[in-house]
C-alpha cells in the first residue's frame, strides 16, 4: 500500500447550523506510520479547514486527543491507520460527554469531578518547611504509583456505562485519583474524602464493568482502585456502626 | 452571545449491544439469573428432603425431566462463565506488594483456579464415595 | 465538606455487596460442581443421592451450614446483580420497590432454607 488512499468517516457537529451530529467521509493518503490525528491534520489542512478537534503533545501524555475510534475510546495520537486496514475508520467525539463541536467533547463535568475529590496532599498536623521534606520509601511509593500515572484523558469515562447512565457518578479517573491520595503515605486527608467514597455517587455507583481499565492508555487500572475503594468503604461502614465517627 | 449548544447523544436501553466488551459484561451479569434459579431448585429439593423419602424421590424424578437437564446444562455453562470472570477480577480488590514491587494479578488468578479444581474434585468425590454416610 | 459544597450520603451498599461477594465466591467455586451433580450426573444415573445419605448429611450441623451457604449466598448474589442490571437496562421506575422486592426475595429464601434445615 504505497500511494493508496484510505476512507475516514468523521463526526461533524456545528452548533450554529446543525441540530444533530452527522458523519462526513474523507479520503486521506495512507502511510504505515500515520496516526488518527495525522489523518485529522491532513483533512483540516487539505480538505476541510472547519474541522475542529483537540490535540497537543502527539505523544500520549497531554490527554487531549481522546476520540471514539470505531466505537472504542482511543487516544488519536496513539492509534494508527494501519490497524484499521480491514475495518475502515470512524472517528467520533468521546462517548458519554456532550458534543461541543465536531470531535470536541465538553469534558467540564469530568474536570469538576477531579477537583471535587481534593486531589492534593492534605496534612492534619502543621509541619514547618524548615523541618524539611516529607520522606517516602520506594515501597510507600509503590502503593499508589500506578494510580498517579493518569493523564486525565477521559477515555475511561467514555468507556463507563455507569457514568453514561447517570453522570452523578464520580467515575473511574476521579475515584482513582481519590484512592491515589488516600494511599499516599504523606497524605492525611482520608477523612475529608471518605464521604465521597461511601456515597452512591462514589464507589457504589460502580458495577465493575471493567472497561475503564481495558481502554486506559496508561495502564492505570481504575477498576482496581474502585474495587479497593469498595473494600475501604465497607470497612468504614462496619467501623461506623461500632464506633460512630464524630461529626466533622 | 454564546454560540454554545452542546449536543447530548441519547443512550439507548440496548447500549451494551454496540460494544463487544459491554455485551460480555451484560452476559456476565445475566449468569446471575441461572445462579438464582438454581438456588430456588435446591431450596425445592431441601423442602422435599424435609417432607420425607417419597417427596425426595419425587424431586429427583423431576430432575430427570429433559427440560430440567437442559436447564442445568445451560446453567452449568453460565456458572462456569461466572467463575472465569470472577477469578479474573478477584485480584483487583487487593493491593499486594513484595518490598517495593507490586505483585502481578497472575499468581492470584492461578491460585483461584487451583482452589476451583480442588473444590470440584472434593465435592464430586464426596458424593461419589457416599461421604454423607 | 467537599469542594463543591455538595453533601454525600452514605450508601447502604456495603451490606448487599458483602452478601453479593460471598455469593459470588460460592457460585464460582461450589455451584458448578453442584449443578453437575444434582442437575446432570444424578439424573443421568452416574451418581446417586439417596434419601438416607442426604438426610444424614443435612442432620449434621456442618452439613446444615454448608447447605445454607450454597443455597442462600448465591441467591443474594443473583438478586443483587438483577437489581443493578435493571438500572443498566434503564428500568429505573420504582427503584425502592424493586430493591425491597429483590433483596426481600433473597431474605425469604435464606430464612426458608434455614427453617427447613432446623426442621431436619
Ligand atoms: S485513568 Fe486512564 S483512561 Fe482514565 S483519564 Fe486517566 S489515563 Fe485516561
Ligand atoms: S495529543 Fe497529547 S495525548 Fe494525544
Amino acid at each position: 500500500m504505497n500511494s493508496a488512499m484510505m476512507r475516514v468517516k468523521v463526526q461533524r457537529y456545528r452548533p450554529e447550523q446543525d441540530d444533530a451530529p452527522f458523519m462526513q467521509e474523507f479520503e486521506v493518503p495512507y502511510a504505515d506510520d500515520m496516526s488518527i490525528i495525522d489523518a485529522l491534520h491532513y483533512i483540516k489542512d487539505n480538505l476541510d479547514g472547519t474541522l475542529s478537534y483537540r490535540w497537543s503533545c502527539r505523544m500520549a501524555i497531554c490527554g487531549s486527543c481522546g476520540y471514539m475510534v470505531n466505537g472504542v475510546p482511543k487516544l488519536g495520537c496513539k492509534t494508527f491507520l494501519r490497524d484499521y486496514l480491514n475495518t475502515g475508520i470512524t472517528v467520533e467525539s468521546l462517548a458519554n460527554f456532550p458534543i461541543e463541536r465536531d470531535l470536541v467533547a465538553d469534558i467540564g463535568d469530568f474536570v469538576e469531578k477531579l477537583e471535587e475529590i481534593k486531589p492534593y496532599i492534605i496534612r492534619q498536623d502543621a509541619v514547618s518547611v524548615d523541618d524539611g521534606e516529607h520522606l517516602q520509601t520506594p515501597a510507600q511509593l509503590t502503593r499508589y504509583r500506578q494510580y498517579s500515572l493518569c493523564i486525565n484523558c477521559g477515555l475511561c469515562y467514555a468507556a463507563c456505562p455507569q457514568y453514561g447512565l447517570n453522570n452523578e457518578f464520580m467515575g473511574p479517573a476521579a475515584l482513582t485519583l481519590l484512592h491515589r491520595y488516600n494511599q499516599d503515605s504523606r497524605d492525611q486527608g482520608r477523612d475529608e474524602r471518605i464521604d465521597i467514597v461511601n456515597a452512591e455517587e462514589g464507589v457504589w455507583g460502580c458495577t465493575f464493568v471493567g472497561y475503564c481499565s481495558e481502554v486506559c492508555p496508561k495502564g492505570v487500572d481504575p477498576a482496581s482502585a474502585i474495587q479497593q475503594g469498595k473494600v475501604e468503604s465497607s470497612t468504614d461502614f462496619v467501623m461506623s456502626k461500632l464506633r460512630p465517627r464524630r461529626p466533622s | 452571545m454564546s454560540k454554545r449548544k452542546p449536543y447530548v447523544k441519547p443512550m439507548p436501553a440496548n447500549w451494551f449491544m454496540a460494544n463487544r466488551f459491554h455485551t460480555l459484561y451484560m452476559l456476565r451479569e445475566g449468569t446471575s439469573i441461572f445462579v438464582g434459579l438454581y438456588s430456588l431448585i435446591m431450596l425445592w429439593g431441601l423442602a422435599a428432603l424435609v417432607k420425607g423419602e417419597a417427596a425426595w424421590n419425587n424431586w429427583l424424578g423431576h430432575m430427570e425431566n429433559p427440560i430440567y437437564i437442559g436447564f442445568h446444562l445451560i446453567a452449568l455453562v453460565a456458572c462456569l462463565y461466572h467463575a472465569i470472570t470472577w477469578f479474573s477480577l478477584a485480584p483487583k480488590a487487593m493491593h499486594l506488594q513484595k518490598g517495593d514491587q507490586k505483585i502481578s494479578d497472575k499468581p492470584v488468578v492461578v491460585g483461584h483456579y487451583i482452589v476451583f479444581v480442588i473444590a470440584t474434585i472434593v465435592i464430586l468425590g464426596f458424593v461419589a464415595w457416599g461421604g454423607a454416610a | 465538606m467537599s469542594k463543591s459544597g455538595k453533601t454525600y450520603h452514605r450508601a447502604d451498599e456495603p451490606i448487599f455487596w458483602g452478601l453479593f461477594g460471598a455469593g459470588g465466591v460460592v457460585a464460582a467455586f461450589a455451584t458448578p460442581a453442584l449443578i453437575l451433580i444434582t442437575g446432570i450426573l444424578v439424573p443421568l444415573g452416574v451418581l446417586q443421592l439417596d434419601y438416607a445419605s442426604v438426610n444424614a448429611f443435612a442432620s449434621n450441623w456442618l452439613g446444615k451450614i454448608i447447605l445454607l451457604a450454597v443455597i442462600a449466598f448465591p441467591m443474594w448474589h443473583a438478586c443483587h446483580r438483577i437489581f443493578h442490571a435493571m438500572h443498566d437496562l434503564k428500568i429505573d421506575t420504582a427503584r425502592g420497590f424493586f430493591k425491597l422486592f429483590w433483596y426481600g426475595m433473597a431474605f425469604v429464601v435464606s430464612i426458608a432454607a434455614g427453617a427447613y434445615l432446623i426442621a431436619i
